[in-house]
C-alpha cells in the first residue's frame, strides 16, 4: 500500500503543556484510520495539526511523501479536507454551502456536481433550502458534502456524529460508511465512540494524554 | 493659569477675565448638572456606568479646555508645525482606537497607517483644493475634526471585525480547512465591518439639516456668515468626514484581516492584553 499521510514526531505544546506529543502515525492510501481516546486526549488537536490549521511546535507531517510545510496551505487543505464537529455552515442556501469551497477559491462551481453530491448525502432537492431550516443531521450531511465537493485525497472527520441525536447519528454514519467503503478515499476519523470506530475503521489508534498508546486492527485496540 | 501677584491678591490673565469665559463656566455647570443627573440615575438603578461616564466626562472637559488653550497658543506658531500637531493627533487617535480591537493582531499599526491614509489623503486634497485654508487657524481644528471622525469610524470597524471573527471562528476555520484562502474566508466579515463602521456617518449625512444640525454650520451662522455658504461649507465638511472615514475603515478592515492570519494561513487567536497598556507605558517598554 502507498503511504498517504505520515506524522513524524508531531507535537503541539502551548503554555508549557503538551496537547499532542511525539505522534508517529502512518495512514495508508485508501484506508480509514480511527483515532479514539477519552475527552481531552488531544484527538481533535491532532486532526487540526494534520492539515495545518494548527501549527505544530514539534515534528511535521508528510502528505504523499512531501513535507506539508513545502506545500501552500490552501493546496494542502484542498487535498486534505476536514469535516468539522459542528457543521459551521454559512448563512445561505444548502447549494451555496456545498459549492462554497470552489467558489471562494475562484473556481467554477458545477451545478451538476452539487446536485450529485446532495443526492449522495440524501439531500436531493434541498439545494434552495436555507441552512437555518435544516436539522442537525441534515446540516452535518451538508458539511460532509461541502468537504467532498473539493474532492480531497484525504478526509479528516472530527467527531462527525458527536453533536447529533441517535437517529441523525445513524444517518450520518451510514453515509460515511458508503463514502469510505469504496476504498479510493483515505480518511482519519476522530471519535470518542469506540463502537463507531470498530464499524467504520480499518485500523484504530488510541490516543491518551496527547500520545499514541496503541495502533492496530480494531479488534486489537478496542477492548 | 493663575499667578499670585501679592499676598491676598490674585492676578487673573486677561483672557480668563473675558465675560464670555465666565458665561461659559455657567454653561459648563449647567451641562455638568445634567450629566450628574444621569450619573445619579445610573447609581440609583445600579446600572454601573457612573464610574466610566463620570471619568469620561471630567476627562473630556479637561482635554477640551487644554485643547482650547493649545489652539490659542498654536495660532502663534509657524504653519509647518501644524503638520507635526496633526501627525501627533493621528498617533494618539490610533492609540485610543486600537483599544476597540484589543487582541486583534497589529491593531495599533493598522490603525495608525489607516488614519494617516484616510485623514491624510482628505486633508491634503482639501487643502490643495482650497477647501481648508492653509493656515494654522484652519488646519488644526478642521484637521482635528476629520481625524477624530476617522478615529470613530476606525474604532467601529475594529470592534465589529473583532466581534465577527470571534463569533464566526468555527465557520472561518471550516472554510480554511477545505482550502479556502484566508482573505476569501473573511471577506464577508470585512465587508460587514466597513458597512457597520460607516453607519453613523451615513445616517448623519442622510439626516443632515433635517434632524442633525451640525455645530460648525450653526457656529458660522451665529458668527455672521452667509447661511447658504455655511450650509455649503458644512456639506464639504461632511464630505471630508465621510471620505476620511470610508478610506480609514476600508484600509483598516483590509489590513487587519491580513494580520489575523499567520503565514501558514492559520487564524490567530485574539488575546486581549492584560492589563491594557497606557501610551506612556508602551513607549517606555519600547525604549
Amino acid at each position: 500500500m502507498t503511504e498517504a499521510v505520515r506524522a513524524d514526531g508531531l507535537g503541539l505544546r502551548t503554555d508549557g503543556d503538551w496537547l499532542v506529543r511525539a505522534v508517529d502515525l502512518t495512514v495508508e492510501a485508501g484506508e480509514t484510520l480511527a483515532v479514539v481516546g477519552p475527552s481531552g486526549a488531544g484527538k481533535s488537536t491532532l486532526l487540526r495539526l494534520l492539515n495545518r490549521i494548527e501549527e505544530p511546535t514539534e515534528g511535521t507531517v508528510h502528505v504523499e511523501g512531501t513535507d506539508y510545510r513545502d506545500v501552500p496551505p490552501t493546496e494542502l487543505r484542498a487535498r486534505v479536507g476536514t469535516v468539522p464537529q459542528d457543521a459551521a455552515l454559512r448563512d445561505g442556501t444548502v447549494a451555496e454551502n456545498v459549492g462554497i469551497g470552489p467558489r471562494l477559491r475562484g473556481e467554477s462551481v458545477s451545478r451538476e456536481r452539487v446536485a450529485d453530491l446532495l443526492s449522495r448525502v440524501d439531500l436531493a432537492g434541498y439545494g434552495d433550502r436555507p441552512v437555518e431550516e435544516l436539522s442537525g443531521g441534515e446540516a452535518q450531511r451538508v458539511a460532509i458534502a461541502r468537504t467532498v465537493m473539493m474532492d480531497p485525497d484525504v478526509l479528516l472527520l472530527d467527531e462527525p456524529t458527536a453533536s447529533l441525536d441517535s437517529a441523525a447519528e445513524r444517518e450520518v454514519e451510514r453515509l460515511l460508511s458508503d463514502l469510505l467503503a469504496t476504498g479510493d478515499r483515505t480518511a482519519v476519523l476522530v471519535t470518542h465512540d469506540e463502537r463507531q470506530a470498530d464499524r467504520l475503521a480499518d485500523r484504530v489508534a488510541r490516543l491518551e494524554d496527547g500520545t499514541v498508546r496503541a495502533v492496530g486492527r480494531p479488534e486489537e485496540v478496542i477492548a | 493659569m493663575i499667578a499670585v501677584a501679592a499676598p491676598g491678591q490674585v492676578s487673573v490673565p486677561p483672557q480668563l477675565r473675558d465675560p464670555v469665559v465666565v458665561d461659559g463656566l455657567v454653561q459648563v455647570a449647567a451641562a455638568s448638572g445634567l450629566a450628574a443627573v444621569v450619573l445619579a440615575v445610573s447609581y440609583a438603578r445600579e446600572i454601573g456606568i457612573e464610574r466610566d461616564l463620570g471619568g469620561a466626562f471630567i476627562r473630556g472637559f479637561v482635554q477640551v479646555l487644554a485643547m482650547g488653550a493649545l489652539i490659542g497658543f498654536l495660532f502663534s506658531i509657524p504653519l509647518a508645525f501644524s503638520g507635526v500637531v496633526l501627525a501627533a493627533m493621528v498617533g494618539y487617535a490610533a492609540w485610543e482606537s486600537r483599544k476597540r480591537g484589543d487582541g486583534v493582531p497589529g491593531a495599533f499599526r493598522v490603525s495608525l497607517l489607516s488614519l494617516y491614509v484616510g485623514a491624510g489623503v482628505v486633508i491634503v486634497t482639501m487643502v490643495a483644493a482650497g477647501a481648508i485654508a492653509a493656515t494654522v487657524r484652519n488646519l488644526v481644528p478642521v484637521g482635528g475634526m476629520i481625524i477624530a471622525n476617522a478615529m470613530k469610524t476606525n474604532s467601529l470597524a475594529l470592534d465589529r471585525f473583532k466581534g465577527e471573527i470571534e463569533s464566526n471562528r468555527s465557520e472561518i476555520e471550516a472554510l480554511l480547512a477545505v482550502g479556502v484562502p484566508p482573505e476569501s474566508a473573511v471577506a464577508e466579515y470585512v465587508t460587514r465591518s466597513v458597512h457597520a463602521s460607516l453607519i453613523p456617518v451615513v445616517d448623519a449625512m442622510r439626516t443632515l439639516g433635517l434632524v442633525y444640525i451640525p455645530g460648525m454650520m450653526a457656529g458660522m451662522i451665529l458668527g455672521g456668515a452667509n447661511p447658504i455658504y455655511a450650509a455649503e461649507y458644512q456639506f464639504v465638511i461632511m464630505g471630508m468626514i465621510f471620505a476620511a472615514g470610508g478610506l480609514t475603515s476600508m484600509t483598516t478592515s483590509l489590513l487587519v484581516s491580513r494580520h489575523a492570519f499567520t503565514d501558514a494561513a492559520q487564524l490567530r487567536r485574539f488575546e486581549p492584553s492584560d492589563p491594557t497598556p497606557t501610551l506612556l507605558g508602551a513607549i517606555r517598554a519600547r525604549l
